[in-house]
């Protein structure tokens, strides 16, 4: 794949709760040759309405986000939720409208979650080096990733590319528990699933949880103790831990 | 019966803190996903199989009415009575008038969740006939007097140890829960007395074959065997879009349901019944077994408005049961916490459906939208649209809150600009400085969900301050 002007897309989670998976990213699409342009204007793709009922508020938000990321060659998002919303839902949203129907469609032929981009891409300069790391590690598949953009074995590939050992959990593709506002609405239940989802994850021999979700990632952070023998990571900001062979840093 | 957030959320919470139900529901529904996996991987047309059910089913409710009448008139020609019930209590009624007309004071029934949805048990019970569940999980939650809290395993969340001691009541003898084979010895002997007394059989239908007339059974126990030949009188309550038009459509129905269900490549009984016992011959085959009458109740109750509806798809449903198997949220919640006979994501969509959306407010977000559902359904329905589709109902009905359209409203019109967005979050920023531990918001308890999850701090710099500071 060729792109020159590309897009990155955060989400409002990444932008205002957990910036480091965005300048993670950035990373990763950089050291791959792209020039990466990031859209001042950009907030949130309109899911967090859409998936709770409020129709009428997603749709501005949807239209205000396919006419900023309208001018790109391609739009990457760290996220595999946000993507099906762009990808899947904004089709159905403005299926009323011609203008704004095919806008919706042509935006989500050129939108990628971030494993999927650099998946397709002919050459591996994303990880340049000999990333080596030796760490086991599990991953978590976020549900609309898996479900709604088939997306299962993309982030694995990039993991063991950079050395990544993955030791599944019994259930990988079992829900986080977060699901959006679901979390807040029934928080017993969204609470209870995310501690079955730790469980698996503390099974396994790996020492840390990697999830291509900004939601999900959120979601088991929130119910991880301090003294918790799992971390839990995005795969952006694990990418490039392997490949830098250094901790994290914003630096 | 209504379920709103605030009763899903105790009735959830008395099911979490539930050790042994949460075994239970674990182990079973773990069993059940694990041998469906394997019936379905066993044979290598399964997607295909899938797909031509799914074309099927659609093409059937296309025709529904043409159907439903081909049965009518095949099911007459064969001496079945057919009774067309438009809502609950007509069926009630129906069965009732059938029960009274013979004198019925006893009535044994096979799980059927047609009846369940019309509490014909608690109407027969009125007109002074005694119900008596045989399929064994139903005459558990019969003598517990509780609602089934799964399709096909309405005791799913009863221990051995509450079982002994519901059949110690019963038969005023004592039980032990360590022996279980001596409790089903037991139960059949205590139903086998109810089988050979009851002046009428009532079971449900897991569907109707229009070409013939059919009424299609299927169980594990041989109860419904039991059910449908014993009594002089036979009542089949079914709803109206379980037809399938000939039997190669029912071969294929047939070859999924089970599986689907249990992992079975077909349950140990497969009834069919065409019609009651005649000395005479019908087709050169006399068939001298079975009931003197048989009934069949077409059961309406809320499905013909879906019928053309953006709802059509999920009279699909053919209750496997596979959806609450694989469901994280019936998997923790249980079935009790749904409020409705139907639970887990098939009952998310259909109790809203059938019995109104104002009275089920919750079930459409009782659902992560995680999408297993769907991956297991063998008519693929699309389940998570469907939910989907009933949360936009609410916020167009105006069932939703007031107090949840003014926040959706207010952020989402903050949101359309990143001016107003960014100096709201910067005024987050500032606010949430007193309250911020290891990058999270430390609340009281009461103000996390679910009192143990601690909200996330925003950052000390949105990605777009990164960004604007050539910091990225």
């Amino acid at each position: 794949m060729t792109a020159n002007r590309i897009a990155l897309f955060v989400t409002c989670m990444v932008d205002q709760i957990m910036p480091e998976i965005g300048v993670a990213t950035t990373r990763l699409l950089r050291r791959a040759g792209f020039t990466v342009e990031f859209p001042m204007a950009q907030t949130c793709c309109g899911q967090p309405f859409f998936n709770s009922g409020f129709r009428a508020q997603a749709l501005p938000l949807a239209q205000r986000t396919i006419e900023i990321l309208e001018p790109y060659e391609a739009i990457v998002i760290p996220g595999g939720s946000c993507t099906g919303m762009i990808r899947v839902e904004y089709p159905h949203l403005l299926q009323d409208n011609p203008r704004w129907y095919y806008a919706a469609r042509r935006l989500a032929a050129k939108t990628f979650e971030l494993s999927e981009f650099l998946c397709k891409l002919e050459s591996d300069d994303w990880r340049q080096s000999t990333a080596n790391c030796q760490e086991t590690v599990t991953y978590h598949d976020s549900c609309h990733m898996n479900r709604i953009l088939g997306l299962h074995d993309e982030p694995r590939r990039l993991l063991q590319a950079v050395g990544y050992t993955i030791a599944e959990m019994e259930e990988a593709d079992r829900c986080c528990g977060f699901g959006g506002v679901f979390s807040i609405r029934l928080p017993e239940v969204s609470n209870a699933m995310t501690a079955e989802k730790l469980r698996q994850g503390r099974a396994t021999s790996a020492t840390t949880l990697i999830t291509a979700d900004p939601g999900c990632l959120m979601q088991m952070r929130g119910m991880r103790r301090n003294d918790d023998t799992i971390q839990i990571k995005h795969l952006a900001v694990a990418l490039e831990e392997a490949i830098t062979g250094k901790p994290w840093s914003m630096e | 019966m209504t379920t709103t957030t605030a009763q899903f959320r105790e009735r959830a919470t008395i099911a979490l803190e539930d050790v042994r139900l949460q075994q239970a529901l674990d182990g079973a529904t773990g069993r059940f996903a694990t041998a469906r996996q394997a019936a379905l991987a066993a044979i290598p047309w399964a997607d295909e199989l899938r797909d031509h059910f799914k074309a099927i089913r659609a093409a059937t409710l296309a025709n529904l009415a043409e159907h439903l009448q081909t049965f009518e008139r095949q099911a007459t020609a064969v001496g079945t009575h057919v009774h067309w019930a438009q809502d609950g209590a007509e069926a009630c009624a129906i069965v009732t008038e059938i029960a009274q007309r013979h004198g019925v004071t006893l009535a044994t029934k096979s799980k059927s969740m047609a009846t369940e949805e019309i509490h014909l048990n608690a109407a027969l019970a009125k007109a002074g006939v005694r119900p008596v569940e045989t399929d064994l999980g139903e005459w558990i939650i019969q003598l517990a007097e509780e609602p089934p809290s799964h399709i096909i395993a309405p005791a799913i969340h009863k221990t051995k140890e509450q079982v002994a001691e519901l059949f110690e009541r019963e038969s005023g003898r004592p039980q032990s829960a360590a022996d279980i084979p001596a409790l089903t010895a037991e139960a059949r002997r205590m139903l086998r007395e109810q089988f050979l007394a009851a002046g009428m059989g009532i079971s449900g239908g897991n569907l109707a074959v229009a070409e013939t007339g059919s009424v299609v059974l299927v169980t594990n126990e041989g109860n419904g065997r039991m059910v449908t030949t014993a009594p002089r009188v036979h009542v089949a309550i079914i709803g109206i879009e379980k037809i399938a038009p000939t039997w190669d459509d029912a071969a294929v129905w047939l070859s999924l349901l089970a599986r689907s269900a249990t992992g079975q490549p077909m349950s140990i009984y497969t009834t069919v019944i065409t019609g009651p016992k005649r000395t005479a011959a019908l087709d050169g085959l006399p068939d001298p077994d079975g009931p003197e009458e048989v009934h069949v109740v077409l059961l309406d109750n809320g499905r013909s408005p879906l019928v053309g509806s953006k709802y059509e798809e999920v009279l699909q449903c053919i209750r496997c049961g596979a959806c609450l198997n694989v469901c994280p949220v019936y998997r923790e919640a249980g079935g009790h916490a749904y409020g409705s006979p139907y639970s887990g994501p098939i009952g998310a969509v259909i109790s809203p459906l059938l019995f109104g959306l104002d009275k089920y407010p919750a079930l459409p977000h009782a659902s992560s939208l995680c999408g297993a559902c769907q991956d297991v359904c063998p008519a693929r329905i699309d389940l998570p649209r469907m939910l989907l589709e009933l949360r936009a109902d609410l916020v167009t009905q105006g069932i939703a809150h007031g107090s949840e359209a003014v926040l959706e409203g207010s952020v989402s019109l903050a949101m359309r600009s990143e001016r107003v967005w960014a100096l709201l979050m910067g005024m987050g920023r500032v606010g949430q400085r007193p309250l911020l531990k290891n990058g999270k918001l430390a609340l009281p308890e009461r103000f996390n969900p679910g009192g143990e999850r601690p909200l996330p701090a925003l950052a000390k710099k949105s990605f777009h301050d990164l960004w604007r500071d050539g910091e990225v």
